[in-house]
């Protein structure tokens, strides 16, 4: 292997890795405000992808069904939940996030999805079908289970994935689709080519990134979901509700995990079942981090990513397979390391 | 006066064992009443129902209403703070960020009321203000109190539920706390102050319940309690049992929730 090869592998690897630490993040993020490990983030990835690639075709995806049944029954779950203490004006709430903002997102996609929009509307478009089915599937799996020990939530989680594997495979069909290249622009940095593409997904990644930490760092809403993090009784006690929280943290969830499938459709061939195994590899990093540190979880995925490079170089079929391997030195080490990440109390 | 909050035959099983057994208590507008008792006499588990992190039966009243059926953050929205014994901080976070979080129920009334409730707060507590950078995670024990106290009132309470404020703190400090609970009180919070150093708490208060093994043994006005030939021997450590429970602070306190 020269030099040449090797940045080749490299820039491969850091672009993919760069989704990865999308993912990653959104698994540190929602595993510590809600205890959930979120299985079903690669779903997201897929059912962006999917989606998009079918507004590309000028055909209204099917996700917009799934986004309507999940507001429907997000908002009975939260009605039945909250039926002895629940305001006329609360009612009003869940009916206008639940019922109306589905309703107006799949009026919208029926009405543009035929004409074949310019593509940044697509992507708008497949941003909104897919993210509020994060916080849906938080009020219809995982709130109802709040008190519910970490591995409950776990198991849940799983359920929520099968659940959604099988749906894609009914929306989408066993074919994989690619999108178009948001840009076929090609740059040479010395004898290296870099794609349009790649810089997209390089400058997307850093911005939402920078996004997230302006958020935690300077709104009083993203310092609510640090306090549930590091104290959920304390947050209860200044009137911080943990399913708030949660709620938020699962929008952020659904929207990174549609994004990455949004980024990641034009490098790669998606199917319904694709996005499990990108999520498994931002699990991967998210791990690495002990599901507590963002930082470490962000280079842990460009870690990934580099090492998935060269892996596919040497030895291509054991690609996967050396990936997951960094997981059990890990593990090892944290065993019998000192803990970083707490069980919950009881 | 009427009562501001009032508990009715409280039954609450920790670990499955009833810790509180039919306790009564009523805690009237703009006074404060302490609640003493030993180690593991269930004062803890009473505050911890009555903030609603523990289920319980019976009644609780707060303002005329029943609030049995509501969450943590409901009984905190209607005017209910309470300091827990563990003061259940952000320790990763900045001492000004937690005291900003107090406020998260009034977040939409903008940046000028928020450094109006702040420098309250501060001027209560001028030692936090020196902290406002650093993390609570750092502070010293007394430090710590002081904030979860600030954190709590910054949410505008009408009732202040303290849960050992003066556990595991120096005297000088204690003495300053209890000073700014008087404080409190003049401002017309209410107080329900719960703690194992008798003395201290029966000082400041205008009534007081003494808890044992779950169960009202006495109450009356503090300084009849005070008088209290029982109350002196067990709790204020006069007469025999000097020393035996009343300044003990030791840290198992195993009533506590966690």
């Amino acid at each position: 292997m020269d030099l040449s090869i090797f940045l080749i592998l490299l820039q491969d690897g850091v672009i993919n890795g760069a989704i990865y630490a999308l993912l990653g993040l959104s698994l540190v993020l929602v595993f510590t405000v809600t205890r959930v490990i979120f299985i079903p983030q690669g779903e997201f990835v897929s059912f962006g992808a999917l989606t998009l690639a079918l507004l590309e075709r000028g055909q209204t995806p099917a996700t917009i069904w799934l986004l309507l049944a999940l507001g429907v029954v997000s908002a009975v779950a939260q009605v039945w939940q909250g039926r002895r203490t629940l305001s006329a004006r609360r009612v009003l709430a869940i009916a206008g996030t639940d019922l109306a903002l589905p309703a107006a997102v799949a009026a919208v996609t029926m009405l543009l999805a035929p004409m074949k929009p310019p593509v940044a509307v697509q992507i708008a478009l497949t941003l909104a079908i897919i993210t509020p089915m994060g916080p849906y599937i938080y009020r219809m799996a995982f709130q109802p289970l709040a008190e519910a020990s970490t591995l409950v939530l776990l198991i849940a989680a799983i359920g929520v994935h099968l659940a959604l594997t099988g749906l894609g495979l009914v929306f989408f069909g066993a074919e994989g689709s690619r999108t178009e290249p948001f840009s076929s622009a090609m740059f040479e940095i010395g004898s290296l080519l870099v794609s349009g593409q790649s810089l997209w997904i390089m400058g997307v990644t850093a911005a939402l990134v920078a996004a997230l930490g302006a958020f935690f760092e300077l709104t009083l809403t993203g310092k609510a979901l640090r306090a549930t993090a590091v104290n959920r009784l304390g947050a209860r006690l200044v009137g911080i509700a943990p399913s708030m929280s949660s709620a938020i943290a699962f929008t952020l969830a659904g929207f990174i995990g549609a994004l990455s499938g949004v980024l990641v459709s034009p490098l790669t061939t998606i199917y319904y079942d694709t996005g499990f195994l990108i999520g498994l590899k931002g699990f991967v990093a998210a791990i690495i981090a002990g599901l507590a540190s963002y930082p470490i979880a962000g280079a842990a995925a460009i870690l990934v990513g580099v090492v998935e490079a060269l892996a596919s170089f040497w030895a291509s079929s054991f690609k996967e397979v050396i990936v997951f391997l960094i997981i059990i030195p890990v593990l090892l080490w944290r065993t019998w390391g000192a803990p970083v990440v707490e069980e919950d109390d009881h | 006066m009427s009562a501001l909050f009032q508990l009715e035959k409280l039954f609450v099983a920790y670990h499955g064992v009833d810790a509180v057994r039919g306790v009564s208590l009523s805690a009237p507008r703009g006074a404060i009443v302490s609640v003493i008792g030993a180690n593991g006499a269930g004062k803890s588990t009473m505050l911890n129902a009555a903030m609603g992190i523990l289920p319980a039966r019976g009644q609780i009243i707060f303002d005329g209403a029943p609030i049995h059926g509501l969450s943590v953050e409901e009984r905190f929205f209607k005017g209910i703070a309470l300091v827990a014994e563990k003061r259940e901080l952000f320790a990763s976070l900045p001492v000004e960020d937690n005291l900003a979080l107090g406020r998260f129920r009034f977040r939409r009334e903008g940046r000028a009321a928020a450094h109006a409730a702040l420098d309250e707060v501060y001027d209560l507590f001028p030692r936090l203000r020196e902290r406002r950078r650093q993390l609570a995670g750092t502070l010293s024990g007394g430090e710590r109190q002081m904030l979860a106290m600030g954190r709590a009132l910054m949410g505008k309470p009408r009732l202040l539920m303290l849960d050992e404020p003066s556990l595991g703190l120096a005297p000088l400090i204690v003495r300053e706390i209890f000073r700014i609970v008087v404080s409190l009180r003049e401002r017309g919070v209410s107080i329900l102050l719960v703690e194992q150093n008798a003395r201290a708490a029966l000082q400041i208060s205008d009534y007081g319940y003494v808890l044992e093994n779950g169960r009202v043994s006495l109450e009356g006005p503090s300084a009849a309690l005070q008088e209290d030939a029982r109350v002196a021997a067990t709790y204020l450590g006069f007469g025999a049992h000097r020393g035996d429970d009343g300044d003990d602070d030791a840290d198992g306190d195993d009533d506590a929730a966690t």
